[in-house]
Order: C-alpha cells, then sequence, then structure tokens
C-alpha cells in the first residue's frame, strides 16, 4: 500500500497549542470508509513558549502562559504559579483560594459550553452551535465583570489572585449563576434526549477504560471511559478540599459506561451542573482575609530570585490535568519549565478511538477529547493505490450528509 | 484499591529505598497543605541513577496498576542531562493522590535511557520530545521519529541544550531584523 507524503513545517521548538482549531496533522490509512491506521503529527504551531520562558521573570512568564491557550488562559498561569509557589515556599492566603476556585469554574463553564457548540457543528447541528455559543456570552460578560477581560484574563498573581470579589459583586455572579441552572434542562434535552444526537454519538469513537489508563487520557475524556481522575479530587488544590463533590463519570446519568462520544458529551453537561454549585459553596463559604500573599511585585520578584528548586503545580482543566514543572535556581528567569496541556496526553487516545470508525465519524470523534479542531484539516485516502487529501470542509460535508441519511 | 493496599508517603519511599538500596541518591518528602481545613498532599521527589530507573517505574506500577504518567521534564547541566519524570499514584480515591517525580541524571557522553512505553505506551510523546528537544536516545522507543519539530529542522540542534548544540545559532532578534 502507499503511503502519503509527509509535509514538512519550519516552525522550530516549543508546547502544544491546546486552543481550538489547532492544526494538528492526522494520517490515517482508510480501506474505503473504513480507517484501518492512524499517524498523529504534531508541532505546527510550536512557538518555543518554554523557551522563551526561560528568558522571561516569573511574573512575565503569568502572561506568556496566559498565552498558551486562549480557552484555558486561566489554567496555565495558575499551574505555573502553583509549582513556583511550593518551590518558594508561598502560602497563598485562605480567601485566594477560594477566589481562583471561582474562576477556574467559571472557564470550565465556558470551556464546555463552547465544546458543545464546536461539537453540534461537526454533526451539522449549527443552530445548536449558534444557541449554545449565545448561552457562553454570559459566562464571558461575568468573567469580563470580574477580571476586566473576557479571554486573558490577567487574573492570576504568584501568591493569589489580582483583584477581589466584593459582596456587592455577589448579585450578578447569582443572576449569572440562575442563568445556567434554568437553561441547563434546554442543554440537556437537545444534546442527551435527540434522537439524532444519539444515532451519531452512542458507541462511536469508544475508548475502553483500560486504553484510556494504558495511555494515560486525562479530564472528561478519561472520566468518560470509567476513570476516576480529577486532581480536584484526586490530591486537591485551592480550596477544593474544603468544597463537597464527587468525581462525574457517565454511569452517574446513563447507569453505565461506555466510552464513546455519548459519554464525553454526558460527562461535559455534568460538570457544567457541578461548577455552579461549586461556585455557589465558594460565594458561601469564602472567608474574609487577603487576597495575595505579597502585594508589591518586586519585592516578590526580589524573594524569587534567590530561590533554588523545583516544584509542580497541577490542575484540573477544562480538558484535563494541566502540569507545570519549574526549576528555579537563584536568577531571574527559571532554568527550566515544562508545560503539558491536556491534549498533549489525550492524543495517543485518539487511535483506538478513530480505528474501524467511518471516514464521517472523524470530525465528531476527534472533537470529543475537545482538542483543537483543524487537527482534521488533512486526511489522506489511499484507495486502490491512488492517494489523495481530502480537507477540513469536505469531511464537514460528509458528516452532515451522514447525519442527514439517519432517520430517527 | 482498599485504604489497606495503598502506602502512605513514607512507606513508599521505604518501598524504593529497601528495593534499590545505593542506588537511591536522594529521596524527600514535599508536605503542603490547602484550603480552610488544611488539607495535607503530597509531592515525593526521588533521584536515582539511571540503572534501576525502568525497575523503579515497574515498581510503582507494582504499587498502583493504574499508575498515571503526567509527562518528562528535562534540562542541560553542563556534564549531565537530568530528566524528571512526573507519575502519579491511587487516583479515584479522594485526597489519596501521590505524585512521584523520578529525577535521573545522564552523562553527556552516554545520554541514554531505556524506554517505558512497554510498562506505560502512553508515555511514548514525552520520550519522543525528550529525543528531539534534549538530544538523549530512548533505547527500544517503538516510534524512533520526531515528534514536534519538523523534518526538515537541522540536525543535531537541540532546543533545550545549553551548550554548543543549543538553538543559540537559530535565534532571532525581531528588533534587529531589517525589513
Amino acid at each position: 500500500m502507499k503511503t502519503a507524503e509527509k509535509t514538512t513545517y519550519q516552525l522550530p521548538i516549543g508546547p502544544i497549542h491546546p486552543a481550538l482549531k489547532e492544526p494538528v496533522m492526522f494520517e490515517f490509512e482508510v480501506d474505503g470508509e473504513r480507517i484501518v491506521n492512524v499517524n498523529v503529527r504534531l508541532g505546527h504551531v510550536h512557538r518555543g513558549v518554554e523557551w522563551t520562558g526561560t528568558q522571561r521573570n516569573p511574573i512575565q512568564i503569568l502572561y506568556l502562559a496566559e498565552r498558551i491557550c486562549g480557552i484555558c488562559s486561566y489554567c496555565h498561569p495558575m499551574a505555573f504559579s502553583l509549582a513556583v509557589e511550593r518551590v518558594a515556599g508561598i502560602e497563598v492566603p485562605e480567601r485566594a483560594d477560594y477566589l481562583r476556585v471561582i474562576h477556574g469554574e467559571l472557564e470550565r463553564i465556558c470551556s464546555h459550553i463552547l465544546w458543545a457548540g464546536v461539537a453540534a457543528h461537526e454533526i451539522g447541528f449549527d443552530s445548536v452551535l449558534f444557541l449554545t455559543w449565545q448561552m457562553r456570552e454570559k459566562a464571558l460578560d461575568l468573567t469580563e465583570y470580574l477580571t476586566g477581560n473576557r479571554i486573558t484574563k490577567g487574573i492570576t498573581m504568584i501568591g493569589g489572585v489580582r483583584r477581589d470579589i466584593t459582596p456587592d459583586m455577589h448579585p450578578k455572579i447569582q443572576e449569572t449563576l440562575q442563568y445556567y441552572k434554568e437553561i441547563f434542562k434546554k442543554l440537556q434535552h437537545v444534546f442527551l434526549d435527540d434522537k439524532t444526537f444519539q444515532l451519531r454519538c452512542k458507541d462511536c469513537g469508544v475508548l475502553s477504560k483500560e486504553d484510556a489508563v494504558k495511555l494515560c487520557a486525562v479530564g472528561p475524556t478519561a472520566r468518560a471511559s470509567g476513570v476516576k481522575k480529577d486532581v480536584r479530587l484526586d490530591q486537591g488544590y485551592f480550596a477544593y478540599s474544603d468544597l463537597d463533590f464527587d468525581y462525574i463519570t457517565p454511569d452517574i446519568y446513563t447507569g453505565e459506561v461506555h466510552g464513546d462520544v455519548y459519554d464525553r458529551i454526558v460527562v461535559r453537561l455534568l460538570e457544567i451542573q457541578q461548577s455552579i454549585g461549586l461556585i455557589e459553596q465558594c460565594l458561601n463559604q469564602m472567608p474574609a482575609g487577603p487576597i495575595v500573599s505579597e502585594p508589591k511585585p518586586l519585592k516578590l520578584l526580589a524573594k524569587l530570585k534567590n530561590v533554588s528548586g523545583e516544584g509542580i503545580g497541577r490542575m484540573e482543566a477544562p480538558r484535563g490535568e494541566v502540569f507545570h514543572y519549574v526549576k528555579l535556581s537563584a536568577q531571574d528567569a527559571p532554568y527550566a519549565w515544562k508545560v503539558r496541556a491536556p491534549t498533549y496526553n489525550n492524543i495517543l487516545p485518539w487511535i483506538p478511538m478513530l480505528t474501524n470508525q467511518q471516514i464521517a465519524d472523524i470530525p465528531i470523534v476527534a472533537a470529543s477529547t475537545d482538542p483543537c479542531m483543524s487537527c482534521t484539516n488533512r486526511v489522506t485516502i489511499v484507495k486502490n493505490q491512488d492517494t489523495s487529501f481530502l480537507d477540513k470542509e469536505e469531511l464537514h460535508r460528509m458528516s452532515i450528509q451522514k447525519t442527514r441519511r439517519l432517520q430517527p | 484499591m482498599t485504604k489497606k493496599e495503598r502506602l502512605t508517603p513514607e512507606e513508599l519511599i521505604q518501598s524504593i529505598k529497601d528495593m534499590f538500596t545505593t542506588n537511591i541518591q536522594d529521596a524527600r518528602i514535599e508536605k503542603r497543605t490547602m484550603g480552610k481545613k488544611k488539607t495535607e498532599f503530597y509531592h515525593l521527589w526521588i533521584r536515582l541513577d539511571k540503572t534501576i530507573f525502568k525497575e523503579a517505574v515497574r515498581h510503582l506500577q507494582s504499587l498502583d496498576p493504574a499508575l498515571h504518567f503526567a509527562v518528562a521534564s528535562g534540562y542541560d547541566l553542563d556534564d549531565t542531562i537530568e530528566l524528571v519524570y512526573s507519575f502519579s499514584l491511587y487516583h479515584g480515591v479522594r485526597h489519596q493522590e501521590i505524585s512521584v517525580n523520578l529525577t535521573v541524571a545522564l552523562p553527556k557522553s552516554d545520554p541514554t535511557i531505556e524506554t517505558i512505553t512497554d510498562l506505560i505506551p502512553g508515555s511514548l510523546i514525552s520520550e519522543q520530545e525528550k529525543q528531539e528537544m534534549l538530544g538523549i536516545t530512548v533505547k527500544n522507543i517503538p516510534k524512533n521519529s520526531r515528534v514536534f519539530i519538523a523534518d526538515d529542522f537541522p540536525k543535531g540542534v537541540y532546543a533545550w541544550r545549553r551548550d554548543e548544540t543549543g538553538p543559540k545559532k537559530l535565534i532571532r532578534n525581531l528588533h534587529k531584523v531589517k525589513s
């Protein structure tokens, strides 16, 4: 069988950019409609962020880390902060721990609703895309109200956060949470009760529990396969250990675990509901006190300049665990910084998910791990010794045709 | 996994020390607390000889068959390249997870290490990345191709190296580039 010629790229170094429409390349070996083999190529948007970080001081890195991903723009600087705080022995004030949870859960609501829209789009329901993204606006408005920004939030500081949430801000937060509680039933009905959604998503892109563990899957991708893995609960950070919540796996809703696309939808939708509850708990339980351990950035930098050691920061981002390793060596800039986004771990699980699926299922299966979607922009079709390429638009068209062929 | 079957951080360190004796160069427990309730959590840092690295991973997997591998970090120290493999044990039960970081020093004269993909297949991308970023060789790696760096990127240049094989010669300061 003839193999496809691989494309070469000139972007040199750096971590994965886990933003939407990220260009990751798949090489599929396809027999007719059936995928028999998959190869994934990464690195097309490497910007040398880790190397750049070793030329910056830790506060400058917060703003660099925010730009690793537009959707997880809170998780990355926070995971970096956690690592630095552990190296330097910085104690975060209790109030800041609660504020950190609120921002983290708000980011999860934004991300999961955005993802729901993308998933609907991939199977041809653009009206649902517009509906969900309209719903997401409320969460973005609240993000802007709390942080001053809608996307790159600029809220993180080593040792705490940069802005408080005062009692006069609670009504606006509660109003937004109430809005999400009211629309949740609608979302649930659209995504989980609709016959066409079920036909396209059930038993599609299955990842077994065994494969999820073996391939180190993280986040909703792992939990949808029945793996109880959630850093917020497993080890905890911020104020999560004070809050009442539990692992979300699909059997809570369906009574069983299939590890398919449908289960991944179930997990993310239930997590939106869980995030609302966590924010409410934080508002009710948040203690008074300072919001940052050292309010003067220059004093903080002077301290960090004398610190040596290594630490890790782990955070449950919407897509799974974000992991940062930092090594400080009593200099302005860190000696080493490793960023591991959840997509990094959820790439290998694509292989069992996609194998034996139809070409028309590629968009929804790939989207079901919530990666960056332009990974499907080049698909190699090998048929009768001829090689041809399908672009994203053609794949999307095939996916819609498959939905239309269904007769629920 | 029952509470009885899960080792405490102290027992975990001791079990590794007992098993590998002199090949453990350093082992420490980083204990922290979080929240109002001051719930404890643990990060273990173990520095070991590369000859026993794979056996140590096998040992961790025997303690928790669902051993999770997060990532391998790495950096260049003049004569050696150090790798930090980050694992976690006992996920799935609230507040019971323990992070374990295994640090291995590879001399630049022989920068090689055994693959752990046969134990944890999900470690493949991390191992490929360390090869291309630090110029080490992972022995018996099942897929020996570049993963993040383009095929036409110069051979023998490693982004995370700080010596003559580092990326210095490829760096262009944009403010110095004439349009």
